[in-house]
């Protein structure tokens, strides 16, 4: 229960420096300084972003169906919010103890499609119901990759339960699953792709793709709701970004096996991990280019499908044959 | 292209891609120099960020920039020239004669005008330079000035006279008396005589004839 609260705190905090980030990310790779002139280097920007954001009218259409518009962002928010209760933050604050532990995780996350879907449904509006009617489909085909991905660092490590998969990663770098068991690279590369997919990130943002969809499915949301909006997409990023670092990097074990070891450096090493994996989906946003709808239903079904389910076969065959 | 040939172009040129942009967010680190645009290696440094903050730092300005015009007014002469070569009529001149020369300007040019007013509406002007070439004096210029926006678009008016309301009374009345003195001085002719002087007169010949080019 303590780790959902430190979860929620650590969100908040998160969301706020991270588009900061995002945005210094994004003018450096285009030769450019990004915001400069709230606080000192424009660290503040978000903040006071922030501030208008609240300040702002809380628009609604004549045409909309009130009540499904109404609660769409909460829903979504929730859906991705519950992912975070299975989590655990170091060797001593375990989440909640469910023994499906990481499927519980992938299938509540999943629920992200409903709101998403009642938002672009709710609003009467073709942009923002082309922008749900492209998530969910896009949601609900990078499902099956990232939970057959997930499947092969489950047979490979043989429980469902996070905190113990941490705890069979001890041992500094070489315990670490991505190292153990070097086979895992490929479903990582799956996980990450599908993962970008997941939480409606470039190059596969087709949901809400501003150059041709204005905002997508959040198009006529506006003020705190269009907030609850951004929050979730950053909570999504963060929790893929955790989950990877607890199934392929060793989740909170310091990577100098005992040194600078112990609850807070473990703390300090998970969310060191996962931050560095949202710089990665940071990079890749302002590296490629959106994906077409056919382009984003080929690489799920014809690419990234078959070879997970191959990778799942070989890990199989990995855990028969050289663990036994 | 086959499956795989698929497969691996698409990380061929993921990883292509990824690697120019991580360049470019290292690069970062450097700033480009705030040169202006006559230095020699301006196009070479396309490495690092290219912003300029302007409010706060800014690229240097050539003297010969071509921005806010200035007139030095103690050195015009009022001869007019400007306005009248204007191509969008922003300079509004209002001359006041002297009856005699009253100064002299820093090149010895005699002062025989009074400028009344002399504005220059720089949201007219296309900043062509025109009047600064036909100014005689060279008191109008084009100074390094660029930023002078206002909110209120009047204050684009820049005025160059220094004279008051008084003072432009004063010489319009001393002129007036000049005048008023003259031809009370000149006896007044009889008409006929005047209009055989008229007659009389030779009609007045260019001064300069433009060469018309011979045809080849």
């Amino acid at each position: 229960m303590i780790s959902f609260a430190i979860y929620l705190g650590f969100l908040l905090i998160f969301v706020v420096f991270a588009v900061y980030a995002e945005r210094k990310t994004a003018a450096f790779i285009q030769n450019r300084l990004g915001p400069m002139e709230v606080g000192p280097k424009g660290i503040l920007q978000t903040i006071a972003d922030l501030l208008k954001m609240l300040q702002k009218e809380d628009i609604r259409a004549n045409a909309i169906d009130i009540i499904p518009f109404l609660f769409a962002p909460f829903i979504v928010f929730a859906a991705v919010f519950t992912g975070f209760s299975v989590l655990p933050l170091n060797a001593t604050i375990d989440g909640s103890g469910v023994s499906s532990g990481v499927f519980f995780l992938l299938a509540i996350v999943s629920l992200d499609v409903l709101g998403i879907l009642m938002a672009g449904w709710a609003s009467n509006n073709k942009y923002s119901l082309y922008g749900a009617m492209r998530s969910v489909a896009q949601i609900v085909s990078y499902e099956v990759p990232l939970g057959l991905s997930v499947l092969c660092v489950i047979i490979l490590t043989g429980t469902l339960n996070l905190q113990t998969m941490s705890f069979l990663q001890e041992g500094g770098l070489p315990g670490w699953n991505i190292i153990q068991y070097p086979i895992l690279i490929i479903p990582f590369i799956i996980f990450f792709i599908a993962g970008l997919a997941e939480s409606n990130r470039a190059p596969f943002d087709l949901p809400e793709s501003e150059s041709e969809l204005i905002g997508g499915y959040h198009t006529e949301y506006s003020g705190f709701r269009w907030g609850i909006f951004m929050l979730s997409e950053y909570g999504m990023m963060l929790l893929l970004s955790i989950l990877a670092a607890i199934l392929f990097f060793g989740g909170w074990n310091s990577p100098f096996n005992h040194m600078l070891d112990g609850p807070i450096w473990g703390t300090f090493w998970l969310l060191f991990k996962a931050l560095l994996l949202i710089f990665v989906q940071m990079w890749v946003r302002w590296t490629l280019p959106r994906l077409r709808v056919d382009q984003l239903m080929s690489l799920s079904w014809k690419y990234l499908t078959p070879l997970a389910i191959v990778m799942l076969f070989v890990c199989a065959l990995w855990k028969l044959w050289i663990i036994g | 292209m086959s499956y795989l040939g698929n497969i691996s172009t698409g990380f061929k040129t993921t990883w292509k891609g990824m690697m120019l942009s991580i360049k470019y967010f290292f690069q970062a680190r450097f700033a480009r120099k705030k040169e202006w645009v006559g230095e020699d290696n301006y196009f070479e440094k396309a490495n690092g960020t290219f912003t300029v903050q302007y409010p706060h730092e800014e690229i240097p300005i050539p003297d010969n920039g071509r921005y806010q015009l200035h007139n030095e007014i103690d050195d015009c002469i009022v001869c007019d020239k400007c306005a009248k070569i204007c191509p969008v009529d922003c300079i509004d001149i209002e001359p006041v004669r002297s009856p005699e020369v009253f100064g002299q300007t820093s090149d010895g040019t005699p002062l025989r005008i009074h400028a009344a007013k002399f504005d220059i509406d720089m949201s007219k002007c296309c900043f062509c330079g025109l009047c600064t070439v036909v100014c005689p004096t060279e008191c109008l210029t084009m100074t390094k000035e660029f930023d002078f926006s206002t909110t209120d678009i009047l204050d684009h008016n820049f005025s160059f006279s220094k004279m008051t309301d008084q003072e432009i009374a004063e010489k319009k009345r001393e002129f007036e008396d000049y005048q008023a003195q003259k031809t009370k001085a000149k006896p007044e002719l009889p008409a006929q005589n005047k209009e055989a002087d008229v007659m009389k007169k030779p009609t007045a010949k260019p001064v300069f004839k433009p060469r018309i080019p011979k045809k080849k």
